[in-house]
């Protein structure tokens, strides 16, 4: 199986969000960037657990500049054999998933790997304009795959339960939890990882139909108060004319 | 980021009640100094101490248990000889690799560290700079892969700043040697499946010698009663008439240079761990800082508060630029014994002072097992002792500027 993971890079989970140029970009100075967890923990070990059982090849692919190279090693260290970098800042969901389908038209590949989303933008948009631009089926949020030669069942989540979808090959999938276990990557991997082929291509134009205009941020929460528990009065009232829920 | 890391269960992955929150300090870009692997290496022994190392550490320290089902772990992220060949199994990193995976395993416990630089540097190190080709073979892999165990037997009850005075001997009977004595104080004895012992032959020259647990006349017994490394499991070697097949002592180190040149590798990796302890303190006393509310406000708008933790991160970066300086001397061989002893002293001291000003900003729940300063504070007690205690270390920087011998 010729398998492709797309990875992303997205701020640490603690990380300080700001913003500057009038909020409509964010500051990435003094910012820690880890490899999207959906991609690495979900899909990457996925697609390496499907190539271990039945042989082949796990490509990843990331949209970005040189600074996401770490991002690329560790998904090499994790056992991905192969990479490629299409070396341009990723400026939209449409904007990647161009460049995703322009290296995988050329190479055919079986299974085409993502995240549900990436845990910045949230966006789950990548996938979706991938596979279409492949012309080729889309599951989303899978959350288990089993092959059984050229076809895939897989378990996705929906509200409040679990729809299952058959699916040939090629398809596209994303991946939420459950789809795999993460996998920490030991010294000899992170070494290797060293030596494995990075490629990195031009990217190719792609018209942009959205901006950003401004970002902002969460409203900070309010103080807590803390009341005396026999004091259940009070409570009602502050439900009441503070909080104004009752 | 920030807000959704939380809800979509992302942020954390302890399994026990306590979530691990720490977060690396790095407060002069020092990462910039950093290549691609000593990041992925510190991100990988990172997420395996959050993982399996902090949701367990204070209740094994509380019942003074080690936590041995980690060596297997240790193991398998590839803690054990590190920057040793990749021939013997091992990971072929750099110095600068080797000391920050110890930096991590000592963020979560000293105790954890020691299981690790015995089995690496003390264990691994001196069979492969003084053992056979054939013995490497044999031992290296194994002891990189945790199916096997070592320890190192260098202090004696009677003989600990002073190694060289020790009794234990061998004498030459044919095909062995008859290796007589006892060593003290000896990180993972208990639990080894070997001992790499140093010893004295008939005319008084020190060896070094792999000896097989098992072997008659060779016993472990456990050490108790410790209030430092309680995670660490430590014991004695003693040695009853124990045949040493000749093939099992190393062929050409003589004298006390053979057992200081693994002392060195270990401190070199002493240095780096007891930044992690330091800046787990650190980490911890800043959060706590912030949160912990007195007289109306966080205890961190309290300038005494402030001095703590504003001298901490000051001496954290100033113990990172040590090691980091260090490392990149030790890549190219240039590292001193001498250099090492200042940042082993310099650091593991700084460690020390941390815990304690840490331990205060906790106030009472400082000396509780809910937050991991007490335990690193009695873990550095020890580290400020073994491997060369502080004293010993000032000596040597004594006797390297002044060029006067003053143990002598
Ligand atoms: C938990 C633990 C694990 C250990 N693990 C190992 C191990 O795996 N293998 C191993 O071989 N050893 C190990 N050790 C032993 C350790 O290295 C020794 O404890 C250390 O070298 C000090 O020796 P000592 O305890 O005999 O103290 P001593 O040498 O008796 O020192 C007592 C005090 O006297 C001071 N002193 C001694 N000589 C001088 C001098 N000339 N000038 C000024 N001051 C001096 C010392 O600085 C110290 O303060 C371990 C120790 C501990 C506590």
């Amino acid at each position: 199986m010729k398998l492709l993971v797309c990875v992303s890079k997205t701020p640490e989970t603690t990380a300080k969000i700001s913003f500057s140029d009038n909020n409509s970009t964010f500051n990435e100075a003094g910012v820690q960037f880890i490899m999207n967890p959906y991609d690495e923990w979900y899909a990457l070990v996925r697609a390496l657990e499907l190539k271990e059982a039945a042989g082949g090849t796990v490509t990843i692919i990331n949209v970005g500049p040189a600074a996401n190279d770490t991002v690329i090693r560790k998904g090499l260290a994790i056992g991905a054999d192969d990479a490629i970098r299409v070396d341009s800042e990723p400026k939209s969901a449409l904007f990647v998933a161009k460049q995703i389908a322009e290296v995988a038209k050329a190479e055919n590949y079986d299974a085409i790997f993502l995240g549900k989303e990436t845990i910045d933008y949230n966006g789950s948009e990548v996938g979706a304009m991938l596979a279409e631009l492949l012309d080729v089926p889309y599951i989303s949020f899978g959350s288990h795959l089993e092959m059984n030669g050229n076809v895939a069942t897989i378990a996705r989540d929906i509200e409040g339960g679990v729809e299952v979808a058959e699916v040939e090959t090629p398809f596209v999938v994303s991946s939420s939890k459950g789809m795999a276990e993460q996998r920490i990557p030991n010294m000899r991997g992170i070494m290797m990882a060293k030596r494995k082929p990075l490629k990195v291509v031009p990217a190719v134009e792609c018209e942009d139909f959205a901006t950003v205009v401004s970002y902002s941020m969460p409203a900070a929460k309010s103080e807590v108060k803390m009341l005396d528990p026999e004091n259940m009065d009070e409570l009602v009232r502050l439900l009441h004319e503070e909080a104004k829920v009752l | 980021m920030q807000a959704n890391g939380k809800g979509n269960g992302l942020a954390t992955h302890s399994k026990g009640a306590k979530e691990d929150r720490f977060q690396g300090h790095d407060y002069y870009n020092i990462d910039e100094l950093l290549e691609d692997d000593h990041l992925l290496a510190r991100d990988a022994v990172r997420t395996w101490v959050k993982q399996e190392v902090s949701p367990i550490i204070e209740d094994y320290a509380n019942r003074a248990e080690c936590p041995t089902h980690l060596f297997k772990g240790l193991a398998e992220i590839g803690a054990f000889g590190p920057s040793l060949p990749t021939k013997y199994g091992c990971g072929g990193m750099d110095e600068i690799a080797y000391g920050i995976i110890m930096q991590e395993l000592e963020r979560g416990d000293s105790g954890i560290r020691s299981m690790a630089s015995v089995q690496g540097s003390l264990v691994m190190y001196p069979i492969y700079r003084f053992a056979s080709e054939e013995q490497k073979m044999k031992y290296l892999p194994k002891l990189a892969s945790g199916e096997l165990i070592g320890c190192f037997g260098l202090t004696e009850p009677d003989h600990g700043s002073n190694p060289s005075g020790m009794v234990t001997n061998i004498k030459d009977d044919g095909d062995a040697y008859i290796l007589n004595g006892a060593k003290m104080w000896i990180t993972n004895s208990p639990v080894a499946d070997l001992a790499v012992v140093w010893a004295k032959d008939e005319e008084g020259v020190i060896r070094g010698m792999v000896v097989e647990t098992g072997t008659k006349g060779f016993t472990t017994p456990e050490i108790h009663g410790k209030w430092s490394l309680r995670a660490s499991i430590t014991g004695e070697l003693v040695f009853e008439d124990v045949r040493v097949p000749k093939e099992n002592v190393f062929p050409e180190i003589r004298g006390l240079k053979g057992p200081l040149s693994c002392l060195s590798k270990a401190r070199y990796g002493i240095a780096w761990g007891a930044i992690g302890a330091a800046m787990d303190c650190y980490d911890s006393a800043l959060r706590y800082s912030q949160e912990r509310v007195q007289f109306g406000k966080p205890i961190g708008q309290f300038q005494l508060t402030q001095k703590k933790l504003a001298e901490m991160i000051t001496e954290i970066t100033k113990a990172q630029l040590l090691a980091w300086r260090l490392g990149t001397l030790a890549n190219v061989g240039k590292a001193t014994p001498a250099q090492i002893s200042m940042a082993k002293r310099n650091n593991v001291h700084m460690a020390l002072e941390i815990a304690r000003e840490a331990r205060q900003i906790h106030g009472g729940m400082g000396i509780t097992n809910e937050y991991p300063v007490m335990r690193h504070m009695m873990n550095l007690e020890t580290v400020l002792t073994y491997e060369g205690t502080h004293d010993i270390h000032l000596l040597i920087t004594g006797m390297d500027v002044t060029g006067f011998n003053a143990f002598k």
